[in-house]
């Protein structure tokens, strides 16, 4: 469904995307996963035909970016983090111009909007402009607008943005209802470890580079064995003697310590190994089964959420 | 082709119907020319008499120039919208929609061209009532006149308000360019008695030939001995509105590429 090979991109002064090559099966749901400033925004871009790579190629549904975008734009849906409707409109208003501008008109249209609206609970406020719906209610317009042309591919830019957890659940519940029920190739971007979760394969960007591909659990076995976090207050003196006592690979930040262990030893001894060793320093340990955020921070050696990064 | 037609018309009733949901547009647009008119107007024309040959007197000369002021307005509030368009989102749904971008922009620009023309028929129609003398049997000339310079002005709008970001650079240019030509188009006094330089602009401002369109078109050519001639102000008015088409189609078209932040 996308193929991308070596592609980059520069602003003017920047390196958004440094030659990442991937791809998209037809009928997944695929997530690009990163922090602010990774590049999966830049590549949500590129994916949408709004920008156009500065080497490497891609091409999407088939066709190839830059020399066949009408084409690639009949068989895309897109859903953007900001809003992209008319606010002065009524919701329906806001799908029948997407609808003409898809090439739809007269009883089709009005079919289509009909189904769309109800499929989405907007039914009863169809005739109310967009600016006096909620935000949860907002998203499912956005969503009803992109999927109108019954796109074979649908690209989602950060599309939990401003949703509370209820209306988050929904969406994703719809997702996979979307791809079950019409086979539709769902992209969606997320900083999100919970989202890339749902996802079937996931892949994992860096400033820019590509640090990890597949399925969540793939990736969270390459880790091993079980995280182990050490609190205590000199940090940097702990690390350097679990070091020099236990063959184990540390990751250090302000707040702890982070210690993979072996796909041999359980977590729990490791724990209680490091526990009556070091027992006088360590003023708490805890250990954890792997996630993305392990798997993020053992392929880049820093955490997710940098301090300009956290929300 | 006729799916092109479907995209103009729907972007069009899109601006129709944006326009009158929101009265304060409305009212702005028709009442800021409307005042200034009555105001200055018949203020300054019982003073003053622009020449003794000419038997107009000032509010008469000055009513075509506040048709022009109209139709000015009207089309850069409808520009506006564009900004609106890309800080509220509606913009980047159009770039990724697979039309030609000209469509978008000639919806856009016709449905502000539409607005600009139906308030300066309202207007033209307060005229009389103002003991204004219009030649409402040349009713055709008057609205093709109105309807190619309502369409030159919301173009050199949409040209201008592609590049802005902001409402507030927007408003500034039209306060540092748009009054001054719209001025310097004899809308407050006629070439022939401007300084030598200022003339100069007034016979390169396009603006002078819109004004001189509809000028003709209300009270009639033969009278108006210092404004260019008809088919010359029909040429440069459509000359203009379509080479500001074309420079908002060229800069619509290139959009995507780093434009977006």
């Amino acid at each position: 469904m996308i193929e991308i090979k070596n592609l980059s991109f520069r602003y003017k002064n920047r390196e958004a995307l440094k030659g990442i090559s991937f791809s998209v099966r037809q009928g997944e749901i695929f997530g690009l996963l990163g922090p602010n400033g990774s590049g999966k925004t830049t590549l949500f871009r590129i994916l949408s035909t709004l920008f156009f790579p500065s080497s490497g190629a891609v091409s999407v549904c088939g066709f190839p970016l830059g020399e066949k975008n009408k084409m690639i734009r009949e068989k895309i849906g897109v859903v953007f983090q900001s809003p992209s409707l008319d606010s002065k409109l009524t919701a329906a208003e806001n799908l029948m111009h997407q609808g003409r501008l898809y090439g739809i008109a007269g009883p089709e249209l009005k079919k289509r909007i009909g189904e769309a609206l109800k499929k989405f609970g907007l039914s009863e406020r169809r005739n109310e402009r967009v600016e006096k719906l909620s935000g949860g209610l907002k998203r499912r317009v956005e969503l009803a607008k992109g999927l109108l042309h019954r796109p074979a591919l649908l690209i989602l830019d950060e599309p939990s943005t401003g949703l509370d957890p209820g209306a988050r659940l929904d969406l994703w519940n719809y997702l996979q209802s979307l791809r079950q029920e019409s086979q539709v190739t769902i992209v969606v971007t997320t900083h999100l470890m919970d989202e890339a979760e749902r996802c079937d394969r996931i892949a994992i960007l860096n400033e820019g580079v590509l640090v990890g591909l597949g399925t969540p659990d793939q990736l969270k076995k390459e880790i091993g064995g079980d995280v182990i976090l050490v609190q205590g207050k000199d940090l940097k003196g702990l690390e350097m003697k679990i070091q020099r006592q236990f063959s184990v690979k540390t990751t250090r930040n302000e707040t702890a310590l982070q210690i993979e262990s072996e796909r041999s030893e359980r977590g729990a001894d490791l724990a209680a190994r490091l526990a009556q060793a070091l027992g006088e320093e360590i003023e708490s340990i805890t250990f954890r089964k792997p996630t993305l955020e392990d798997v993020f921070m053992h392929r880049t050696g820093h955490t997710f959420w940098n301090e300009e990064g956290r929300r | 082709m006729s799916r092109v037609l479907w995209v103009i018309a729907t972007l069009w009733q899109r601006e129709m119907v944006r326009f009158y949901r929101q009265p304060s547009r409305v009212i702005g647009a028709l009442g800021s020319p409307f005042i200034f008119w009555l105001l200055i107007g018949s203020g300054i024309g019982t003073s003053f008499r622009s020449g003794a040959a000419q038997p107009q007197n000032y509010l008469e000369y000055f009513f075509p120039g506040t048709i022009l002021l109209i139709l000015l307005f009207t089309s850069i509030f409808s520009t506006i919208s564009l900004i609106e368009d890309r800080r509220q989102g509606f913009l980047q749904g159009i770039l990724i929609a697979p039309i030609p971008r000209y469509s978008f922009v000639l919806g856009k620009i016709l449905g502000g061209t539409t607005l600009a023309f139906l308030q300066g028929v309202l207007f033209l129609l307060l005229g009389p009532w103002a003991g204004i003398k219009i030649h409402f049997s040349n009713w055709p000339a008057i609205a093709g006149a109105l309807f190619i310079a309502a369409f030159a002005l919301t173009a050199l709008g949409f040209f201008i308000a592609w590049r802005f970001q902001s409402v507030q650079g927007f408003h500034a240019v039209m306060n540092l360019f748009l009054i001054p030509i719209w001025i310097l188009s004899g809308a407050l006094f006629p070439p022939s008695g401007a300084s030598n330089w200022l003339r100069v602009v007034m016979i390169y401002n396009p603006l002078s030939y819109s004004l001189a369109l509809i000028r003709a078109s209300l009270f009639g050519s033969p009278a108006l001995e210092p404004f260019p001639a008809v088919s010359l102000s029909v040429a440069v008015t459509l000359v203009f509105g379509f080479t500001c088409f074309a420079l908002s189609a060229l800069a619509a078209a290139s959009t995507g590429q780093a434009d977006a932040q």
